[in-house]
């Protein structure tokens, strides 16, 4: 085993050497969509001639359930094809062994961002992953139909159920396809954001607490999912326990949906000359549930750019990563994709605001915004999340009810923490 | 096997030049099997043990290099608690994994029976003399080309249920009142995976099963003919009979395949638990949940049951590969 590595080393240090001399070529990996690649393409280009490195993208699947699962392989596997991994916001404690610390090469600019998401990639004093923007999910409504039927922006989710069955009814007669609200029901990770969402909203807790403690099964959180439960096969199509961020933008982009919850990437595409309802729609808070500490919550999301620990030219990565997480492309990431910049400063741009006007006011939403267990749970995170989402689709497709399916969720996860996380 | 019947017979006397050549024949037999038995044992032996020692350690995918030996814990170990009451645990008590089986077990008995009834269709169709013959055998194997990864997204989409051409066919025939949505609802995704793959890999049987066809001679259907055998005898008396060594091998290639399906799944309903086979829960397990070990004790599981279904397949049909009968 030494020998090996020894070898390693020397290949390793070998190559470190020759292509310190001439410009690197490096791969960044981008599960990103809409049309996120030809964006981070362009971005690139002006990387590549300042630097006078080459960059390759490589395109991964949307899913961020199958990106992590092949980025955790390829970093096992000591894998240097791969220098810059785009990075879940919750992936920090997990893979934070594999990649570079960057908290020397990030001093400067440390500052800008915002401290919470800096934290939030912070593991043990180390910075794993540099932000490149921030999501916080939003309530997306077609203005023409509201004002058609004189309806008000719903605040919780029962006047939302009211407004949508109303609208849905009404519109039948003409659109046969239209339906009064899609989101993310597919059994995967953004089930669990969604989900979380609903649960917080009526003041159900976030599943874990910060402190370890596994809080999921509460009445609140039972009269969260059975609310939303009675959503499916009335104001959200069966299917919608089917979809994904771009299936249900799929729906909402054609007319056919009220309300669509979604993240901001949608409203550049919705606002696109293709759209069926370009200009016809705005976005709010997400409803609020019922109960004592009912109220509106959104689930932090965001990506980062974190280096691999097994790069061959790691100096002109960390560059790269640096780069692309600059107020620069985040202020063009902000106008052209609609992403919500993790600099400060960029919400009150004036071009910034100008593109996307709802910008303004989504510095607050974010910062209410509710982080996944992924830092108390640890390693067990995904198994954690897994477990929630398929308790959530399985009371959603009506396997068993929301308090059955809880009380078990509750057990599953008491085995899986042992005597910690 | 091979070394038995190259071995010579016996050493009599009279053929001794014969059993020396024999003897030659055997040693250059063996050392022409040697590299296919190396290349075997490299990327098949190998990685096998390797999974069945994971499964009897610790390991975690950061952490393979220093794992320790834990025995039987990822297969079953017990607690006694504090009140008396003892709890299990363990591979062989996770309802998960157990389901999974019977997913597997579920899907290959469907897939592989329709499979094999369909084959038989298409090949007795294509053995048929007909004008066009060789344009119709090269079309019908498009969909075994396609690889599975392209033609599950290709049908992720015909299923989807809001774009979908099969909900808008099926609801302009008026043959569905609504439109379904086939790989969310619990109750037809299973339904789903197994049209697609029905779908897919129907013409590899045909295809086997019409080799199988055409080495039946001509002349017994004329004799029967003359014999004035309904056409429907002839099938179960000289066809199914003559074709079944063929059959069985064509079967027991699908069933291998079947318990372990992976990619169509993974595309088309990658967490539903009414569908996750066997194959899709230990990657789950292995990658994603950080269970090195426990994903391992899954593989080999996997390994066994197939293993064993398949000799009990072959003991059972009595299958013959040489492609004679018992």
């Amino acid at each position: 085993m030494k020998i090996n590595k020894l070898l390693v080393g020397l290949l390793a240090s070998v190559t470190l050497l020759s292509t310190a001399a001439h410009a690197a070529q490096l791969a960044v990996v981008s599960g990103d969509t809409g049309n996120g690649l030809a964006f981070l393409q362009e971005q690139l280009k002006k990387f590549e001639a300042d630097t006078g490195n080459t960059v390759t993208i490589v395109p991964m699947p949307s899913s961020t359930t199958d990106q992590f699962g092949q980025y955790k392989l390829w970093l096992a596997a000591g894998n240097a094809d791969i220098d810059v991994y785009t990075t879940d916001v919750i992936w920090a404690p997990q893979l934070a062994d594999q990649f570079l610390d960057l908290t020397d090469a990030a001093k400067g600019v440390v500052a800008d961002h915002f401290p919470s998401i800096i934290e939030s990639q912070t593991v043990n004093g180390k910075l794993v992953a540099i932000p490149a923007y921030t999501d916080a999910p939003a309530l997306f409504y077609r203005k023409d139909l509201l004002e058609k039927y004189k309806k008000e922006v719903p605040k919780t989710w029962a006047e939302l159920k009211a407004t949508a069955q109303e609208i849905q009814d009404g519109e039948r007669a003409s659109n046969p396809d239209i339906y009064g609200f899609v989101f993310q029901g597919n059994a995967y990770e953004g089930l669990t954001c969604n989900a979380l969402e609903w649960v917080k909203s009526y003041g159900g807790g976030q599943i874990v607490e910060a402190d370890g403690t596994i809080s999921i099964n509460n009445p609140q959180a039972v009269a969260a999912l059975e609310e939303i439960k009675s959503f499916v096969g009335t104001i959200s199509p069966e299917g919608n326990l089917a979809y994904m961020e771009e299936e249900s933008r799929g729906v909402w982009q054609l007319g056919n949906a009220v309300f669509m919850r979604n993240w901001p990437y949608a409203y550049a595409l919705g606002n696109g000359d293709d759209s069926a309802i370009k200009g016809k729609f705005d976005v709010a808070p997400l409803p609020a549930g019922e109960g004592a500490d009912a109220r509106s919550a959104a689930t932090l999301g965001g990506w980062n750019y974190a280096v691999s620990k097994y790069s061959k030219a790691p100096e002109e990565a960390i560059k790269l990563a640096l780069y692309l997480s600059s107020a620069e492309v985040q202020k063009n990431r902000a106008i052209q994709q609609t992403n919500l910049p993790t600099i400060q400063s960029l919400y009150d741009d004036a071009d910034v605001l100008k593109a996307a006007p709802f910008m303004a006011a989504w510095k607050e939403i974010f910062q209410n915004a509710v982080p996944r267990p992924s830092a108390p749970t640890k390693a067990n995170y995904n198994e954690v999340s897994s477990k929630f989402w398929s308790a959530v689709h399985n009371t959603l497709a009506g396997d068993g009810t929301a308090a059955e399916n809880l009380e078990l969720l509750e057990a599953d996860l008491n085995d899986l923490k042992g005597s910690g996380w | 096997m091979a070394t038995d019947t190259l071995a010579p017979p016996m050493a009599l006397p009279g053929v001794r030049i014969k059993s020396e050549l024999m003897q030659q024949r055997a040693r250059a037999a063996r050392w022409f099997l040697l590299p296919m038995l190396i290349a075997l044992a490299v990327v098949a032996g190998w990685p096998l043990l390797r999974s069945i020692y994971f499964s009897f350690t610790d390991a975690s995918l950061n952490n393979l290099y220093g794992a320790e030996w834990v025995g039987f814990n990822n297969y079953l170990r017990w607690t006694t608690l504090d009140s008396g009451k003892t709890v299990y645990r363990g591979l062989l008590v996770d309802p998960k994994w157990w389901g999974a089986v019977g997913n597997t077990l579920r899907f290959a008995a469907y897939s592989v029976t329709f499979e094999a009834i369909f084959g038989m269709i298409v090949a007795l169709v294509l053995n048929a003399e007909f004008k066009g013959r060789g344009i119709v055998r090269a079309a019908i194997l498009i969909p075994w080309a396609i690889p599975t990864i392209v033609s599950a997204k290709m049908w992720s989409w015909m299923l989807n249920d809001q774009f979908g051409i099969l909900n808008d066919l099926g609801m302009k025939l008026g043959l569905l009142s609504q439109k379904v949505a086939w790989t969310a609802n619990a109750d037809t995704a299973m339904t789903a995976v197994l049209i697609v793959d029905i779908w897919k890999t129907t013409p590899f049987m045909a295809l086997l099963i019409l080799a199988g066809l055409q080495m039946i001679p001509k002349d017994i259907y004329e004799a029967a003919e003359i014999d004035g055998v309904h056409p429907v005898k002839q099938f179960f008396r000289i066809t199914l009979p003559l074709v079944r060594p063929a059959l069985m091998v064509a079967i027991i290639f699908r069933l291998l395949d079947a318990l372990r399906i992976f990619d169509l799944i993974y595309v088309l309903t990658p967490n539903s638990d009414s569908t996750k086979t066997m194959s899709v829960l230990a990657r789950e397990n292995l990658f994603d949940f950080d269970k090195f070990a426990y994903g391992s004790a899954m593989s080999t599981m996997l390994f066994l049951i197939i293993a064993v279904l398949t000799i009990l397949y072959i003991w059972l049909g009595k299958v013959r590969f040489d492609g004679g009968d018992r």
